[in-house]
């Protein structure tokens, strides 16, 4: 088995040729033969990661040690690939769903022309790369690389129509709001470094002793900023709905299957650091839960489709963070795994609804589309059933086993925990209501542009509803079946299980008909509230939440103009008046003074024969008193 | 006779050249008063030369020989240099049909 591993390599290697070939033959390459590629680069390793799954499951992770990448010093990192249960599941997820989003996109995009549609595939293929070499690193300078290339990665393609100004500040945020939390990754790196030596997962995670206690919790506290970056947490998150700039599928990319689970991934991987830091995990848990509520809030009164589905993107990534915090690492990823199904699904059903309307992206604007659009309504429908967490469909599984963590943890987590929940089933239901319920409020034009997507856009969702209806399974709780919970069972090399029982079993069955019971309620009332749509002037607390808290605003007074102002006066005073000064200064200086040297060049023989006597009478004086 | 007539004749010697350097404006006269310097320099090194090797002629007979070989190389200089500065004044009397050196200024145009 060792020496079948050592090709992992191919996995991130696919991608990453597919990134050259299409990027670099993009004026020659058919638009047909651009999809190919670009979609078999990623089922390649697709297939690979079903593979690795398989001979993972059946014993054993893998460090595949390529060649020395960077050695100083005592220092030794060498370039390794890992395979072990957290990595092959979350290979399967990322080479899974970016297949399925790269085969929409090959529709949802064909009306770019050649030269940017593989400008488009390149761009996707490279972000797949660097999430797999993210996810596969052995130390956590591989992972750094994988790391930033997302960052990157998901610029670019934010960035993708670079002629609108406004997606270029959008991607601009990003990478920006990005670097911030890669610092606090960077940071923790070297500390890493200066205290153990070394950044392999490996030695790492099995000397924690030499590490003492505040360290670990400066560590995990610096890296868990890198993952506010990545992940989209308080108070770093507001790239995220902003991210909504670049084209559908690659919103789809970022908020399931890439990106925004590199933190997620960070920490699970991280876990034996930061089960040692109590502290830390605290911090987690409650920046996690405030941002699920905050985020949810503000998706109660947006009515762009998108940044509905973004702020549910990352109000769940803080139910996963809030998982992390309490301990329950495998719950996390659990729902990373569920939330990369329904939230690609609901993504590319928005794309779907999107490429119907013509481009048009405001619900109010929508209703009715039910009739219109079946294949999109019922996928569409499925999503908002999985995320709302109703029984039997996967968001059911990890939400509830999230709530359960949460409860065991401290009951009011929990309480907050579910509201939480309430809301998103809210929202995402009022999503739903306002946009295929009702009559039609768009234009004429619309209405009879509307039209079900073409096969390669409903296939994807298919496949995608049922994946949001099945992923639960490998997840279902104990107490619902005998040795139903595989997915914990399969992570535990990696993520040691805790096998406490906190809570008893009557107990846990109460919270989930508890939950579910309201959650059934509450889309009740959304469909009371929103079946026919009445269009309100907002105002109050509605003003306050449609305007996302005033955060961009806050941002922009706090940081960004106290920033601009300064930059303005350094640019005014210290480039202008001083560097430009010494510049200027000196250049003027040397005007002058050779323009006064020049006199002396008269031309007049007399003149130099004058200076030459002269000059050696000085020498002699100077030498008659220099002699003693 | 003592040396000190020596000194004073080629200072006396060098103070005119010098004095004639600067202030005449013909350049035959200006190039004669260089060899006027060069010559109360000549003058001075054999003087001392004469003087050392009275001094120690007694114990080695080739003493204070080494300024006299050193006139004769200032001569053949000098000599030579005479021949490119008299081709200089020649060549700029057909150019601008005078001797006064400051028409040499003209090279700086």
């Amino acid at each position: 088995m060792q020496n079948v591993l050592q090709i992992v390599w191919l996995v991130p290697f696919f991608p990453l040729i597919g990134f050259l070939i299409v990027g670099l033959f993009r004026k020659q390459l058919s638009k047909t033969l651009t999809a190919i590629i670009g979609c078999g680069m990623v089922l390649l390793p697709f297939l690979l990661s079903i593979w690795i799954f398989i001979l993972v499951k059946n014993g054993g992770g893998y460090v595949a040690d390529y060649f020395n990448f960077i050695s100083a010093g005592s220092l030794k990192v060498s370039f390794a690939l890992q395979v072990d249960a957290l990595s092959a599941l979350f290979l399967l997820i990322v080479t899974g769903v970016s297949f399925i989003i790269h085969v929409y996109s090959t529709t949802y995009m064909k009306e770019e022309t050649k030269e940017h549609y593989g400008r488009f595939f390149s761009y996707m293929n490279l972000f797949v790369f660097s999430m797999i070499l993210l996810v596969m690193g052995a130390n956590f300078i591989i992972m750094f690389i994988g790391w930033e290339g997302v960052g990157l990665c998901s610029y670019l393609l934010i960035g993708y129509w670079f002629k609108n100004k406004e997606y270029n500040k959008a991607a601009d945020k990003a990478f920006i709001f990005n670097r911030i939390g890669d610092l606090g990754f960077l940071i923790a790196l070297f500390w890493i470094i200066s205290k153990a030596g070394s950044v392999s997962f490996e030695d790492v995670f099995s000397k924690t002793s030499v590490f003492s206690s505040s360290d670990i919790t400066i560590i995990t506290l610096l890296l868990f900023v890198g993952a506010t970056g990545k992940s989209a947490q308080i108070p770093l998150y507001t790239w995220l709905p902003d991210a909504m700039a670049g084209p559908t599928p690659v919103s789809a990319l970022i908020h399931a299957a890439t990106m925004v689970t590199a933190g997620v991934y960070m920490i699970a991987r991280s876990n034996a650091l930061y089960s040692l830091a109590p502290v830390t995990e605290n911090i987690i848990a409650i920046v996690g839960l405030a941002t699920a509520i905050l985020a949810a809030t503000i998706a109660l009164k947006q009515n762009d489709i998108k940044k509905v589905l973004a702020y549910s993107t990352v109000s769940q990534l803080g139910y996963m963070f809030l998982a992390l915090g309490v301990g329950a690492y495998s719950t996390g990823v659990f729902h990373v795994m569920t939330h990369a199904f329904f939230k690609a699904l609901l993504f590319l059903a928005a794309g779907s609804v999107i490429h119907a309307m013509g481009g048009e992206q405001d619900i109010r604007k929508m209703g009715g589309l039910k009739g219109k659009m079946k294949i999109t309504y019922l996928t569409f429908l499925f999503g908002c059933i999985a995320i709302s967490g109703i029984p039997p469909f996967s968001g059911f599984f990890s939400k509830d086993a999230i709530l359960l963590a949460a409860f065991e943890h401290n009951k009011i987590l929990y309480a907050i925990a579910l509201f939480g929940a309430l809301l998103t089933a809210f929202y995402m239901f009022r999503l739903l209501f306002l946009a295929f319920n009702g009559s039609f409020r768009g234009t004429e034009e619309q209405q009879h542009h509307l039209h079900e997507s073409p096969a390669g856009m409903t296939i994807p969702l298919i496949i995608l509803a049922i994946l949001a209806f099945a992923g639960g399974f490998v997840g279902i709780p104990e107490i619902l079946m005998k040795g139903g919970d595989k997915l914990t069972e399969f992570l535990s090399p990696v993520i040691p299980v805790h096998s406490v029982e906190l809570v008893s079993h009557s107990t846990e069955m109460m919270l989930m008909v508890i939950s579910t019971v309201l959650v059934l309620l509450v889309i009740v009332f959304a469909w009371y509230r929103f079946r026919k749509y009445h269009s309100v002037e907002e105002k109050g607390i509605g003003k306050f939440l449609e305007n996302k808290w005033y955060v961009d605003e806050l941002y922009e007074k706090v940081i960004a103009n106290p920033v601009n102002r300064f930059a303005a006066f350094l640019n005014k005073f210290i480039e202008k008046s001083l560097i430009d000064g010494i510049v200027n200064g000196v250049g003027r200086l040397v005007n002058y003074g050779s323009r006064q040297v020049r006199l002396l060049q008269s031309g007049q023989v007399g003149n130099y024969v004058l200076l030459m006597v002269l000059s050696m009478l000085l020498i002699f004086v100077i030498q008659f008193f220099l002699r003693k | 006779m003592p040396i000190n007539y020596y000194i004073f004749l080629s200072l006396a010697l060098f103070a005119i050249g010098i004095v004639g350097v600067l202030i005449r404006r013909n350049a035959i006269i200006v190039f004669m008063c260089i060899e006027i310097m060069l010559n109360a320099a000549n003058l001075l090194l054999v003087a001392f030369s004469k003087m050392h090797h009275l001094q120690q002629a007694a114990t080695q007979a080739s003493a204070g020989t080494d300024g006299q070989i050193f006139v004769f190389f200032i001569m053949v200089v000098a000599a030579a240099e005479v021949s490119v500065g008299l081709a200089i004044i020649v060549m700029m009397f057909r150019n601008v049909h005078s001797i006064d050196i400051n028409f040499l200024n003209r090279l700086k145009h």
